[in-house]
């Protein structure tokens, strides 16, 4: 099994307290930033690491941090987006149960690094759980001397302040996230101008996933290079992935990046197999807004190579026979599966979280659900299907925020891969209708 | 200033300009359409998506084009950028989508709505729509509601433009309106039944660009192609307002009074309440003449102007490029023939 950074010690009793989590090792590289580094060698360290946004976009964060402006005399902002909502994926949930101490450590790194005085984490409504968890490691973290005025008289000062949602999907997006936190509607916001220059209270704000932040933890204790000596390319490091579906043993595993996914799927060590011993149907590797594919083309890409558990394996491709790593989110899907009520499903959150401030989402998400309900309900016809196609085509790319797309590559990619399940569904409504049915036909390739 | 090339036109403006703005500097049939944005109301914009257009160039310093269509009506110029719009195929084709996506849950009331002929989408849909439908589902309806004794909200009609709630924002004191709930369920209301009284809001019925909110002094009174346009002022006392609108005749009556718009519908100066819907008659203006009107509309093809593009712009081009262009469709007045 390969290295774990983020959750070596998840399994120790009381690593949530602050006083067990100091004792394995915890609020390090707290120490080593505020004493030894300045903020620009910790954001060079981050760079070197070479680590990409856990969020889903896969962006690298070094970057993202290095556009953050920098005016003088005006307040920037570390928000930390912890409002994990995406079908499929859960491991953001359990890092902040588990290990708030990870995530504020990384917190008091990274706006050390950015300059921040205040900083937020804006967690999930429904995860009100969390949040007191976090905000008694957050009291701990004050009474030792790790948060508030000097830190460790370093002269560093900083604030955290954990904020609930009010549980909507939309303000996992950024913008919606930065809304939602100043007390408004979360809709979107139009960009530019990006966060890094006008986001929170209209000042240069750093928005990075729960699991980015964490993952400075361990990147600036090794250093970035000896961080970038895990993975492949230009995907280093360890993710988190939750795996759940079909599985012998779901559950979230932190995996080398690398791994190849047919051994994630099925060795004893990972996932352990497609449970009561089926067949793989397919699989959305990373969360349910990615394109999802059927069992031949998650195993090997079209050259015949085995697909890695990479942002770049993933993804190869592109749209056609690829999907992408997005939030980590994996799902499988056993030969009982059927693909056009599990679309439709998806479609269903995204009909149900769309914020509807723009016109082809607002009513393309509907849309498409009502047809996917009218196919899946026996009452489809052939035409319905292009329509789908039509429909997400539409959406796709038009849209203000990446909400339109998310809700728009499942249902184009469901129809492309198994468009033979969505015609039998109107051939044969009776027999496809029926309780447990499914198509055990080929799925289209390319 | 700023030098970027729209749909093969030239145009310098001042930085900060969006592209929709410098398009209306050139006119005529190349400008996007809008449905959402509106100059007068900062905030505005970047919902509707009707006025989304290519860069292939995004600077002279950065040639590169822009991954994704961009909403030219909160979209700033950069010097250099190249902008394509009825040039386009992907651009006419994603405005087509559009128009589908604000008609599916549309009434298609025109014939019983008083905004049929001055309507926003009545025209974008005239313009770029396609006559027939592919949604077959039950469309949203919502029950008529009355803010206030002089304004009627019609949910079912609206586009969710959030002109109006920018407007009260914006122009008066307390908002009491606003969007609730989320996605296609989303609708413009007071939450707890509640009545818009202060004395700008009316306003919000002239910036509504479908007819969701409508006069009630005005209501089913006249379709508004009957109605002649009259320009008038008033002293009017109230702060704020300059007594400057357009008084909307019938024979010898006064059916309604609206602020002075622009070619692209835009209020330019706003009116009180009392001069909205108080004064309708003759002998409490001072008029001025004939309205000039000059939007391109679903019945401007019997009395209203065509737009054409500005001709100082067209004076400043080489011969030849004129020849060009007037072969172009850029140049056919309107897109109404």
């Amino acid at each position: 099994m390969g290295r774990k950074l983020l959750t070596e010690h998840i399994n120790v009793e009381g690593i949530n307290t602050f006083e067990v989590y100091r004792k394995h090792g915890g609020y390090r590289s707290v120490e080593k930033a505020l004493k030894t580094m300045t903020p620009d060698e910790v954001v060079e360290e981050v760079k070197k690491s070479g680590l990409r946004g856990r969020g889903g976009a896969g962006f690298p964060t070094g970057m993202k941090w290095s556009f953050l402006a920098k005016p003088e005399g005006v307040p920037r902002y570390l928000v930390c987006n912890a409002d994990e909502s995406e079908p499929g994926t859960f491991k953001d949930r359990q890092l902040m149960s588990k290990l708030p101490h990870l995530l504020i450590e990384g917190m008091i790194t990274g706006s050390y690094a950015l300059g921040a005085r205040t900083s937020y984490i804006y967690i999930r409504g429904e995860l009100l759980y969390v949040l007191r968890i976090l905000e008694k490691a957050i009291a701990e973290a004050y009474a030792a001397g790790f948060l508030g005025e000097n830190i460790l008289g370093s002269g560093y000062s900083l604030d955290l302040h954990v904020h609930p949602g009010a549980g909507a999907y939309i303000c996992g997006e950024e913008t919606a996230l930065l809304e939602s936190l100043e007390g408004k509607r979360g809709n979107p916001r139009n960009k530019p101008p990006f966060p890094a220059v006008q986001g929170l209270y209209a000042r240069p704000t750093v928005v990075n996933n729960v699991e980015t932040i964490a993952a400075v933890v361990p990147i600036i204790n090794e250093g970035g290079d000896e961080y970038a000596k895990l993975g492949v390319g230009k995907s280093t490091g360890t993710k988190l992935i939750s795996a759940c579906g079909h599985l012998n043993k779901p559950g979230i595993y932190e995996i080398e990046l690398g791994v190849p996914v047919e051994e994630f799927i099925y060795s004893d060590e990972y996932c352990g197999g497609i449970w009561k011993g089926r067949d793989l149907k397919a699989v959305v590797a990373g969360g349910s807004s990615v394109p999802i594919l059927p069992k031949e083309l998650i195993l090997k890409n079209v050259a015949g190579e085995n697909r890695l558990m990479t942002y770049e394996s993933l993804s190869d491709g592109g749209f056609v026979t690829g999907t992408m790593l997005g939030s980590g989110g994996f799902i499988a899907m056993d030969e009982t599966t059927c693909i056009v009520k599990n679309t439709w499903n998806f479609s269903r959150f995204y009909h149900h979280e769309s914020c509807g401030q723009c016109s082809p989402c607002r009513e393309g998400t509907g849309w498409m659900e009502k047809v996917l309900h009218r196919l899946e309900h026996g009452h489809g016809s052939m035409h319905d299907i292009d329509l789908l196609v039509s429909v997400a085509k539409q959406i796709e790319g038009n849209t203000i925020c990446p909400l339109g797309e998310a809700a728009a590559w499942p249902v184009a990619a469901a129809v492309r891969h198994f468009r033979h399940e969505f015609e039998w569904h109107v051939t044969n409504p009776k027999e496809a209708t029926a309780p447990g049915a499914a198509y055990r036909g080929k799925a289209v390739l390319a | 200033m700023a030098k970027i090339t729209f749909d093969g036109i030239e145009v310098e403006v001042p930085d900060g300009t969006t592209i929709l703005n410098a398009a209306r500097q050139i006119g005529g049939g190349i400008v996007p359409p809008a449905m959402c944005y509106y100059t007068p109301l900062k905030g505005s914009g970047g919902k509707c998506r009707a006025c989304l257009v290519k860069v292939s160039a995004g600077s002279a310093k950065d040639p590169r084009p822009m991954p994704k269509l961009v909403a030219s009506c909160i979209t700033t110029v950069q010097d250099g950028m190249v902008v394509e719009n009825t040039i386009n195929q992907q651009v006419m084709d994603v405005r087509k989508g559009i128009v589908e996506m604000l008609l599916i849950n549309h009434p298609l009331d025109c014939p019983v709505c008083d905004q049929a002929g001055e309507c926003s989408l009545q025209d974008f849909a005239f313009e770029h729509g396609v006559s027939t439908t592919r949604y077959e589902e039950e469309r949203r309806t919502f029950e008529k509601i009355d803010i206030g004794p002089l304004i009627q909200l019609h949910m079912t009609r609206c586009i969710l433009c959030y002109r109006c709630v920018y407007t009260a924002d914006q122009l008066t004191p307390e908002r009491v309106h606003g969007v609730l709930g989320r996605g296609d369920a989303s609708e413009i209301g007071t939450y707890i039944e509640n009545i818009i009284d202060n004395e700008f809001s009316g306003n919000v019925i002239d910036v509504c660009p479908v007819g969701a909110l409508t006069d009630k002094t005005f209501r089913f009174k006249q379709r508004v192609w009957f109605t002649k346009p009259v320009n008038a002022h008033r002293d009017c006392k109230t702060d704020k307002c300059g007594g400057r609108v357009t008084l909307w005749y019938k024979g010898k009556d006064v059916l309604r009074v609206t602020a002075r718009k622009d070619e692209y519908g835009e209020v330019k100066e706003w009116i009180c309440n009392e001069c909205r819907f108080d004064k309708k008659e003759t002998s409490d203006w001072v008029l001025e003449g004939p309205a000039h009107i000059n939007r391109a509309s679903v019945i401007a093809q019997n009395h209203y102007e065509l737009p054409v593009v500005n001709p100082q712009v067209i004076q400043d081009l080489p011969e030849s490029t004129t020849r060009e262009l007037e072969r172009n469709p850029p140049l056919r007045l309107g897109g109404l023939n």
